[in-house]
């Protein structure tokens, strides 16, 4: 089970940059651990930190800036790109987002994210530059219900993408793996049917 | 639960009657397998897959497991399931405990975690040991038809033999684990032809970044991608598992080209390849796999071979790759998806837009990783070096994808013409591809490496990687510099 999510009404963290992979999430070298904790304080870490030093925040990073915050990240097109590190998602869970905004997902953290109760909302180019272009007072209310995000200032809106499926699982908090045991009767005639 | 499975119980029949493939008539070398692994499909949602064959490793499962020992349940179907240490491992003295905690910790809890499971594991000081895109194949645990999975998404590699094969996340890692199946939307799918002979120098590593440099780091996002055409044809498994390899790189869900002899020639007579009766009934429905010549795609791109240079990239993701003796784009000249971060990505390699990439000096040489350490690689790099040395500047690491491959180059005496070049021939793992142990290139400093990805810092906090073959690899470690291999073969002639 993982929490679950229906309406996120929040300001928002804007990283305005494309193509961003998951090595730059959360590096190789923070995967070492056995657990799925404690990730957040490594999000985005080489972008955060000089010299992968904590007391060196580089200030011109926006988790670094005080006047970002909320549980709404917007990134450029291209978000999630290269490995299959499920760590990428855990890491924005951790450090308290639920939802991500981009142009376009590369496909495995699409599904990490939503099997982790992240959802990742696709907007037209001109709706993210629209987001990017608010200032950092500005709240975003994506409703899972609706498939909607609108910019709560101008009341711009926009519709997002998900499967029916998917979007029962995160409405209610259920895990793919509930839905798969619950069929493994079926599973058991389909590999006996096969031979 | 009972409601949660109702909803989602709406479709109960099965798939199998319905062609799926874009338009009438043919049917796709994807979809002739998709269909054969599909379990049920639920209502606008994904299908449920079936997965023949799980490949797992340190890194991606421990929490998996975890989840299942929370559960309370057992892996389904452990026989199905084959699991190697290669993410983190040290490649100097593997016989010594691991130093590194954490990861020592990882390794350990892969065997704990086997045991209890009832896993085959191919650990550290394990003959059949290695990096699990090269272990699959090289034991012939990877076969045409099959639906593969791991929690890497470099398992498009297997893809080179005809079958589906995906990287996942943990989460997946761990469905899989407990029941064999995934829920999974059919991608799109794309075909890729490239059609000719390739030019001297230019080798499939070469191929696979040129068509990234034409089609982006994302041109293939939402797609499986049949790689066809004469060229493709031509090559041997290992260079085609190269291509598959790196079709994630293109965002490609995965990567695939129809099984033909030089398919079935590699499977046979290896260590879990079928013998007999068996190898007859399952080669025989290999020579079905393959896309009718009226299947449509949803997408097609075309290639000529002879377009093909030697091939390097400049960029922080791996479309942003040039021929060799091409300067670094400019804003202007450049693919539009690499537009707005050519000027970040040049200011963290260190390398300005509308200059040549040749010349540019060189620190480290990485031959390794799952797209390019399989004995021809390895062959292919020695034929070159032979009675060469390696430029005073450059430390240059060989990596070999597993013990197997080790043995062979011991055995062919290409450990001694890496000696003799000053080449360091390592112990097998992921290595510097990734920098999760202690291969890592220092802050700064240029490596050219035969890995899939140049991401920032992901050789190391601040690395700069080039990727480029083995050839080009090679010819850089002898130069000590971004060099084109076409002119030092012909010297060598």
């Amino acid at each position: 089970m993982s929490k679950p999510l229906s309406i996120v009404k929040s300001r928002f963290i804007p990283v305005n940059i494309e193509n961003i992979d998951t090595d730059q999430i959360i590096p190789a070298r923070f995967l070492k651990a056995t657990t799925k904790e404690g990730f957040g304080k490594n999000l985005f870490r080489d972008w955060r930190y000089e010299n992968d030093d904590e007391t060196k925040p580089k200030a011109d990073f926006p988790l670094n800036q005080a006047r970002y915050s909320g549980e709404i990240l917007v990134a450029g097109k291209n978000f999630g790109c290269g490995s299959s590190r499920e760590h990428a998602a855990w890491s924005i869970l951790d450090y308290g987002f639920r939802v991500v905004v981009s142009s376009f997902f590369a496909d495995i953290f699409k599904n990490n994210a939503l099997n982790n109760g992240v959802l990742p909302v696709q907007v037209s180019d001109g709706f993210l530059q629209k987001i990017f272009a608010r200032d950092a007072e500005s709240e975003l209310t994506v409703d899972l219900a609706r498939q909607t995000i609108t910019i709560n200032a101008s009341g711009e809106s926009e519709s997002f993408d998900i499967n029916s499926y998917k979007k029962t699982c995160l409405l209610n908090g259920y895990d793919d793996i509930d839905f798969l045991l619950s069929i493994k009767p079926e599973i058991e005639t389909f590999e006996t049917e096969r031979g | 639960m009972n409601d949660f499975t109702d909803n989602m119980e709406s479709n109960k029949h099965k798939n199998s009657s319905s062609i799926p493939s874009p338009g009438a008539g043919g049917i796709t070398l994807f979809d002739k397998i998709w269909e054969k692994h599909v379990v049920k499909t639920i209502d606008d949602g994904p299908s449920v897959l079936y997965i023949d064959k799980h490949l797992i490793h340190e890194v991606t499962s421990p929490q998996a497991f975890t989840g299942l020992n929370k559960r309370g349940i057992q892996v389904f179907r452990p026989k199905q399931v084959v699991a190697t240490a290669d993410h983190n491992v040290p490649t100097l003295n593997q016989h010594l405990p691991i130093k590194e905690e954490l990861g020592r910790k990882q390794v350990e809890a892969l065997i704990k975690n086997c045991a209890e499971h009832g896993i085959e594991l191919y650990g550290l000081g394990h003959p059949f040991q290695g990096i699990v895109h090269v272990i699959g194949p090289e034991l012939g645990i990877t076969r045409p038809g099959m639906t593969i999975v791991c929690g890497d998404s470099h398992t498009s590699t297997h893809g080179a033999f005809g079958s589906i094969a995906f990287g996942i996340g943990t989460s997946e890692v761990e469905m899989v684990m407990a029941t064999q199946c995934l829920l999974q939307s059919k991608p799109k799918l794309m075909r890729i032809t490239v059609d000719g002979t390739l030019n001297k120098g230019v080798v499939s590593k070469d191929i696979v970044l040129y068509i990234l440099s034409k089609i982006s780091a994302s041109g293939a996002t939402g797609y499986a991608v049949e790689f066809a055409g004469s060229a493709i044809r031509s090559l041997s498994m290992e260079a085609r598992m190269t291509i598959c390899n790196m079709s994630i790189e293109m965002g490609g869900r995965c990567g695939l080209i129809a099984p033909d002899e030089t398919t079935f020639n590699y499977i046979k007579g290896r260590e879990f390849a079928p013998k007999g009766a068996d190898w007859d009934r399952e080669s025989a429905s290999w020579e079905k796999l393959y896309s009718d010549a009226d299947a449509v795609f949803d997408k097609e791109y075309h290639f000529n071979a002879e377009d093909i240079q030697p091939m390097i990239t400049y960029g922080t993701n791996p479309g942003m790759g040039i021929g060799v003796n091409e300067n670094i784009p400019t804003t202007e000249t450049i693919h539009e998806t690499d537009r707005s971060g050519l000027a970040k990505s040049l200011a963290y390699m260190g390398l300005r837009e509308g200059t040549p990439i040749k010349g540019q000096k060189i620190d480290y040489v990485f031959i390794g990783s799952c797209t390019n350490s399989r004995i021809e690689d390895l062959r292919m790099v020695a034929s070159f070096v032979k009675g060469k040395k390696k430029d005073d500047s450059v430390e240059v690491w060989v990596v070999p994808g597993s013990k197997q491959v080790e043995a062979q180059a011991i055995k062919e005496g290409i450990d001694k013409v890496f000696e003799e070049a000053g080449f360091q021939l390592r112990q097998p793992g992921c290595s510097a591809c990734l920098g999760m142990n202690e291969d890592k290139i220092p802050a700064g400093k240029y490596c050219i490496s035969t890995s899939n990805r140049n991401f920032e810092g992901r050789q190391g906090a601040g690395a700069r990687t080039l990727l480029a073959s083995p050839l080009t690899a090679a010819a850089a470690a002898i130069t000590g510099k971004v060099s084109d291999i076409r002119e030092l073969l012909q010297h060598n002639n």
